[in-house]
């Protein structure tokens, strides 16, 4: 299980984070609802150590994550999917996933199980990642983060400005990653996304979860999550 | 001589300049590639280089073949070594900011030319070649309408000059053989890319910044052993190939392997032409001046990436 306890970081003088707490377990979509600016990406760092820690600790399975060097973060077993997909856009698809591979030494049975996800990338391993297209690189960011083998995986706004097709073969992964005993850390925007992905749901506000409520709940009453997220 | 001649041997020279610097500059466009750090120590290592290999070749005595042997792995090796030490010491310390890695390499620049003063003295020392046989390289001409061999006075080369311009093309093909084909390739280029997702994916970036800032030192030190048996070892030798790796990596595009390499041809086989037909002077003139036309009309270089 992830949690953060009490966290607290920001940019410089700049605080974003300000004592905030969650947990996301084994097998379950959390997803972090906020307005812009309100932490949710800087959440994302904080876990992955691109972000110090001003207070507060991360664990995962019990293990302190926030006291080790970031790149020692992700062989602790943490993927992540930043936004904007941030690829190494001069590589090729099978770079950027043999560098997916490397970071935990990941069997070529994981890399097989990520493709079965995205097939698509299998006729473009050749290819520079920045000549994909935007919903082929999302896959690959994916994909990439799934070499890991992750026991939680970081999402932040993975369908952003997909079409259609692609929002809906994004979700069908993220599923997928879920029944395979992940536990999901997911951003998003878009309210259908959040009530057709999520399992819970943490409101967050300035720096702080104001609440985590039962997705179900929100489904009843969506009006709530539209006003907190300002739409 | 005649002009034909003549600007053979003019390129001749100019080729081995441009072997030398294209080591250097490749050095120098590879750490701030990778690292984005402007180091204005690169030309010292290259000093050091030079005066290591007049160490040791001093050191070890009898046949030359033997110290210069010797000589091209121990200086490349100290030099990479220190140079990877001041990084883990000094720029990650300051956390390799922009600025003051700037002028945490002016200070080491300044270091490591006093110790080397202090040490080794003002005086240059030249390093005797490994092998040194002239070779004569003959002309056509046409008499009466027909072409005939003939050996100008004057027209000819070292087996050394040749073996310079042989061994720096096999090593630049290694460090590309290295950046494209190798793992540890793989990792510098993605932290070249994006620093934070590669500390995202598990690159242990500090390590391959020390890594690289050593290899780039390493580079320029190999640099100074190659061509220490033509001009000599001084304390103050490392100003020259640090103004034309910064010309090089200039026109060539910052970070730009490939370009460097056009550059240092262009700017090396440049200078030699101008050298031998005008002044070294003029040669040096008209490369400022090619750096001041690229950074006013094409401020990425000729390979260099527009900044988004």
């Amino acid at each position: 299980m992830l949690r953060l306890e009490g966290i607290g970081a920001g940019y410089g003088a700049a605080q974003v984070l300000r004592d905030l707490t969650l947990k996301v377990r084994p097998g379950e979509i959390l997803c972090l609802a906020g307005r812009n600016g309100a932490g949710k990406t800087t959440t994302m760092k904080a876990i992955m150590g691109l972000v110090p820690l001003s207070a507060g600790r991360i664990t995962l399975d019990g293990v302190a994550i926030s006291e080790l060097p970031a790149h020692r973060v992700p062989k602790a077993g943490i993927g992540y999917v930043p936004q904007g997909r941030r690829l190494f856009g001069e590589l090729t698809v099978a770079q950027n996933l043999e560098i997916g591979l490397m970071a935990r030494g990941s069997p070529l049975a994981v890399l097989d199980a990520a493709l079965d996800l995205f097939p698509r990338l299998r006729e473009r391993m050749g290819q520079r990642a920045q000549t994909l297209s935007g919903g082929e690189q999302q896959m690959l960011a994916m994909a990439r983060a799934l070499c890991l083998d992750p026991a939680v995986l970081l999402l932040d706004e993975p369908t952003e400005g997909l079409q259609p097709t692609m929002i809906e073969a994004i979700r069908a992964a993220i599923r997928e990653t879920r029944a395979r005993g992940a536990a999901i850390l997911l951003v998003e925007q878009r309210i259908d996304a959040v009530l057709s992905l999520a399992d819970r749901i943490a409101l967050i506000e300035n720096g702080r979860v104001l609440d985590t409520l039962e997705a179900e709940a929100l489904r009843r009453d969506h009006r709530r999550l539209e006003r907190h997220l300002g739409v | 001589m005649e002009f034909g001649p003549h600007l053979v041997l003019a390129t001749l020279e100019g080729a081995v300049t441009a072997a030398v610097l294209a080591l250097t500059a490749v050095g120098l466009s590879l750490v701030f590639g990778v690292m984005r750090v402007v180091n204005v120590a690169h030309g010292e290592f290259f000093m050091l280089g030079a005066v290591l290999a007049w160490w040791v070749t001093s050191l070890i005595g009898g046949p030359p073949a033997l110290g210069f042997a010797a000589a091209l792995v121990v200086a490349p090796l100290l030099v990479g070594l220190l140079a990877a030490a001041a990084d883990m010491t000094v720029l990650k310390r300051i956390d390799y900011d922009p600025e003051r890695t700037i002028v945490a390499t002016i200070g080491l620049l300044y270091i490591l030319q006093q110790v080397t003063l202090m040490t080794y003295g003002a005086d240059a020392r030249p390093v005797e070649p490994p092998f040194n046989t002239r070779l004569a390289i003959p002309w056509v001409t046409f008499a009466e309408g027909r072409p005939q061999l003939i050996w100008p006075w004057g027209l000819g080369t070292t087996s050394y000059k040749l073996a310079v311009i042989g061994a720096a093309a096999a090593v630049l093909a290694g460090v590309w053989l290295v950046m494209t084909r190798s793992r540890i390739g793989l990792l510098m280029r993605a932290t070249q890319l994006d620093r934070d997702m590669a500390l995202a994916f598990g690159i242990p970036v500090e390590r391959i910044y020390a890594l690289v800032f050593g290899l780039g030192a390493a580079l320029a030190a190999l640099a100074a052993v190659l061509i220490v048996p033509i001009s000599q070892a001084h304390y103050l030798m490392g100003g020259d190939p640090l103004l034309l790796s910064f010309i090089v990596v200039i026109i060539g595009g910052l970070g730009s392997l490939p370009g460097t390499l056009v550059a240092a041809i262009l700017i090396g086989l440049s200078d030699g032409i101008i050298s031998v037909f005008f002044s070294p002077t003029l040669a040096k003139i008209l490369a400022t001046l090619l750096v001041a036309l690229v950074l006013v009309f094409r401020p990425q270089g000729l390979f260099g990436l527009r900044a988004a």
